[in-house]
């Protein structure tokens, strides 16, 4: 019963604050709805005993990413979205096509994904399990992401940068 | 100890990700519609998370965490595109950024 009484509280949380993600108009409560989102997706990954991840949604997705974003809009000084009303042909077929694939997706998800329950920490993600697994079977994609990090950091240091201090930069070396 | 259903967790991932592929078409600014692809790597962790609990295979922990390290990589460069689309433009507005060269 807690089980479920924790998943359906933080669940319906994470969909209040989709929702509320795609009404608001302005970027910045979109952004603080999206942290909403993330912080109880963290319980739900608790709920299913992966720590070590649901630490690391915390402080990377809610914390480091969600940070960018804001400092983004503020630098950016984003107004409101200015709206474009939409197609009458595209309301009268979107909304009734997105609401039969939604039902179909949860009939077909319900019906067909063969029982199977969880219970209140099902799979404990202990941190040091997870080391091993990422250090010794994944070590080769580990490295990789390293070397994608990398590069995403120079290219956003070069895509970010004012043109004239590149070209400063190039005359004075 | 009760257990619950595994579709329960799918059914809210997908949920999520119907939000994000929502968002993504229908926001018209640029930070927004980012923002949704964000939603939508989220929803997918959620459904690895789950598999993983459900097949007591830790892989699916460990696939959730390269997600998120390619997820904070493409924020950093998506943003810096942002910032220099900005700085051409004057706009955030993605009706407007219809032209790959100005």
């Amino acid at each position: 019963m807690l089980h479920l009484v924790l998943f359906s509280v933080f669940g319906l949380i994470c969909v209040a604050g989709a929702v509320n993600l795609l009404v608001q108009k302005h970027p910045i409560n979109s952004a603080l709805s999206l942290v909403v989102v993330m912080a109880s997706l963290a319980v739900e990954y608790l709920l299913l005993g992966a720590e070590f991840v649901a630490a690391v949604q915390v402080i990377v997705y809610a914390g480091a990413i969600m940070v960018l974003f804001v400092f983004v809009i503020m630098l950016l000084n984003a107004g409101e979205e200015e709206h474009t009303s939409g197609s009458t042909v595209a309301w009268l077929l979107g909304i009734p096509g997105l609401l039969t694939g939604a039902v179909l997706i949860c009939w077909a998800v319900l019906r067909y994904s063969g029982g199977g329950g969880v219970t209140i920490g099902a799979l404990p993600g202990h941190p040091k399990d997870i080391a091993q697994l990422l250090f010794h079977e994944f070590l080769l994609p580990f490295e990789v992401t390293s070397i994608l990090v990398l590069i995403a950091i120079m290219g956003a240091v070069v895509l970010a940068a004012r043109p004239e201090a590149v070209q400063e930069s190039k005359r004075e070396s | 100890m009760e257990e619950i259903p595994v579709s329960y967790y799918l059914v809210l991932s997908a949920i999520l990700f119907a939000c994000g592929v929502t968002g993504f078409l229908i926001k018209r600014n640029i930070i927004t519609i980012f923002m949704s692809i964000e939603l939508m790597l989220n929803g997918v962790n959620l459904s690895f998370v789950a598999f993983a609990a459900r097949w007591h295979n830790l892989s699916g922990q460990v696939f959730v965490f390269f997600v998120m390290v390619v997820a904070a990589a493409e924020a950093a460069v998506g943003l810096a595109i942002i910032i220099a689309v900005f700085r051409t433009r004057e706009t955030l507005n993605i009706d407007q950024v219809n032209l790959l060269k100005l």
